[in-house]
């Protein structure tokens, strides 16, 4: 897919495997890292109608993504494919401490 | 009686257990201070000011705070942060509102948002959000506040309490917190348990009026202005507990009980995943009991078997080792569940439920039993079977188990049949017991005794009857514990006998050597259990 600004488009699909779902504390990670990169960089729940900035905590809480749910990712910018992996690997993983 | 007339007393919800008695200290949220309203560039950079200086305190708190109230007050700190929340005030600000009307209508709406949510958890989280809210308005209005001064004991008393302001609190003196409203899901409960502080919620309505306050976080009752009798009777059931954790927690500590030379397993019975945070639960020997039913609850549809996977999967990480033993869906008899159990049954109790209901939905019980399978892999699992009559049941139970592990497998996912088990609480499987090729037997002694004695265990009137202490009950567990060692399998207890001190030593006397109870209990029966040894009385 090709995005005549920024170039191409990223994306990546991973399940939340946290226990309780994306609440504060994953919610937190997630954002902070996202923020490490300079791409715009999206997420839903699969599905969803719409798109989340990645970068707005209170906007991933309010997402409610449910422990066991599908989170889609998407960026687009000079460093999207990093940001995109960075975040799979985040939520795979299951938000380890240390991280972001 | 003696100091006049008794106090009133209010009963809550316990969110941290503990005693406090003291003088009863009001907090409310503060008075709305008026602040004069100054030029769109006055306004924005006063929010940009208190929003940074916000940020600033709330990093102060987290790093003396530290630990999990620090990750707490992240939340808070993402939030100030949070570029797309903020613009968003700073625009309503540019359209001419005040800076802290700005931002005060921002984070309401916030709050309603989760306030409307369906889970606890997202509604404990706007307290969370308010304390946010309430802080940076303090500043715009240049009433920052001083730290609030408690009395040394004192129960501070609030609709709710944010956490920053718990941590402002000095409770090296003790205290106690009773909440009108709040939650034992909230921030603010996770810090009072972590502190020790006593902690109720949800009391509702109180009087503003009072000066002394009873506040007991086990029985979750909150007294005012107790008489001298009052006072008594809380002071003996404080010195008791206090004696008891004491000495309790020190044996939690030691590696494992034993009574007359032999090891007593003393495992732990959850109802969800979060029961694990109890800070007793590490010490168990393993989960003789994990209930499933609350995959169920709560929702419109039945748990998939991602759900029901990552469930029983955390639940494996968490023991490492150590067996972790799921019982299958027990619904029906006391715990219907739409679009699962049977309705209109006249006597639900001796109806289709447990295993007779799972067997008679297969397609339910099905997605169940492949979770399970997948999980067998990931640790040290064991299955039992609710509400098991004849032998039949189990080889039925166990084919089922068997072709969809096979059909796992098949299709190149790790599965495996985990050792099968079976409750024995239907009289006819306690008194058939050798029938059963079970690889354990879990006694669950709330309904066996309520099929032995022939008694609703929910109707009060028969109270004095349903004694699970009764001979007939006891003769059943000890045929069931006497086939267990001669027939090499292991047999536990799991009803809430095995977390009454008083029936420990009779369970011992039939010769069961491992007892499943609630995290809060653990401690309590591993002292029971030291104290018979060391040949004492329960006392």
């Amino acid at each position: 897919m090709l995005d005549k600004a920024d170039g191409q488009i990223f994306t990546g699909n991973v399940r939340l495997v946290h226990a309780v779902g994306m609440h504060a504390r994953p919610a937190v990670k997630l954002t902070k890292l996202a923020k490490k990169f300079q791409a715009q960089i999206s997420v839903r729940v699969a599905g969803a109608p719409e798109w989340i900035n990645a970068k707005s905590v209170a906007k991933i809480m309010a997402m409610r993504a449910a422990h066991g749910s599908t989170i889609e990712i998407k960026a687009s910018g000079s460093d999207a494919e990093a940001a995109v992996a960075a975040l799979v690997d985040l939520v795979a993983s299951d938000f380890p401490d240390g991280a972001a | 009686m003696q100091g006049g007339a008794a106090g009133p007393a209010y009963r809550g919800r316990t969110a941290s257990i503990g005693f406090a008695h003291g003088p009863l200290v009001r907090v409310d949220a503060g008075a709305g201070g008026e602040r004069a309203a100054g030029t769109l560039v006055e306004e924005a950079l006063a929010l940009r000011k208190a929003i940074d200086l916000a940020s600033g305190q709330i990093a102060d708190l987290a790093a003396s705070a530290g630990g999990e109230a620090a990750q707490i007050l992240e939340f808070q700190v993402a939030l100030l942060e949070d570029e797309d929340l903020i613009e968003a005030i700073f625009a309503s600000i540019g359209e001419g509102r005040p800076a802290d009307v700005a931002w005060r209508s921002t984070l309401d709406e916030q709050i309603a948002e989760y306030n409307a949510a369906a889970d606890e958890y997202l509604q404990a989280r706007s307290s969370d959000l308010a304390d946010l809210r309430d802080r940076v308005v303090h500043i715009l209005r240049g009433d920052a506040g001083e730290p609030l001064k408690i009395p040394s004991g004192g129960v501070v008393c609030a609709d709710d309490l944010p956490p920053s302001r718990f941590l402002e609190i000095d409770w090296s003196g003790g205290g106690g917190l009773a909440l009108l409203h709040g939650s034992p899901t909230s921030h603010v409960a996770m810090l009072a348990r972590a502190r020790g502080i006593p902690m109720v919620v949800q009391l509702g309505a109180i009087p503003a009026a009072g000066a002394t306050a009873l506040l007991d976080g086990e029985g979750a009752t909150l007294e005012l202005d107790p008489s001298a009798e009052q006072v008594r009777v809380f002071e003996k059931r404080r010195e008791s507990h206090r004696k008891s954790r004491a000495s309790a927690r020190a044996i939690l500590r030691r590696p494992t009980a034993s009574w007359r030379g032999e090891h007593i397993k003393l495992l732990i019975n959850i109802q969800r995943v979060d029961d694990l945070d109890d800070a007793d639960a590490q010490y168990a020997d393993g989960i003789g009991l994990m209930r499933t039913e609350f995959l169920l609850a709560g929702r419109n549809d039945l748990p998939d078997e991602e759900t029901q996977f990552q469930a029983y999967d955390a639940v494996l990480r968490w023991a490492g080792q150590r067996p972790v033993t799921i019982r299958t869906f027990d619904a029906g008899g006391d715990k219907p569940v739409p679009g699962f159990t049977f309705d209109g049954e006249a006597n639900p109790f001796l109806g289709v439920r447990g295993l007779r209901l799972c067997l008679a939905r297969p397609d339910i019980f099905a997605v169940q039993l492949r979770a399970l399978a997948r999980a067998a892999v990931r640790g040290n699992l064991k299955v039992m079977f609710p509400m098991v009559t004849s032998a039949d049941e189990l080889e039925a139970g166990r084919k089922l188990f068997a072709d969809i592990v096979q059909r796992l497998q098949a299709d190149g996912i790790a599965a495996m049949l985990p050792e099968l088990g079976i409750m024995v609480e239907v009289p006819a499987a306690a008194l058939a017991i050798s029938s059963f090729k079970a690889s354990f037997f879990s006694i669950g002694s709330n309904d066996l005794a309520q099929y032995v004695l022939a008694c609703d265990r929910s109707n009060g009137a028969l109270a004095p009857l349903m004694d699970p202490l009764h001979p007939a009950v006891l003769e059943l567990i000890a045929r069931t514990a006497d086939h267990g060692r001669r027939a090499g399998v292991s047999v536990s207890l799991c009803g809430d006998m095995a977390g009454d001190p008083r029936c420990v030593p009779a369970l011992l006397n039939c010769g069961l050597r491992e007892l499943s109870v609630n995290p809060s209990a653990l401690a309590q029966i591993k002292q029971t259990i030291d104290r018979l040894s060391s040949g004492g009385s329960v006392g």
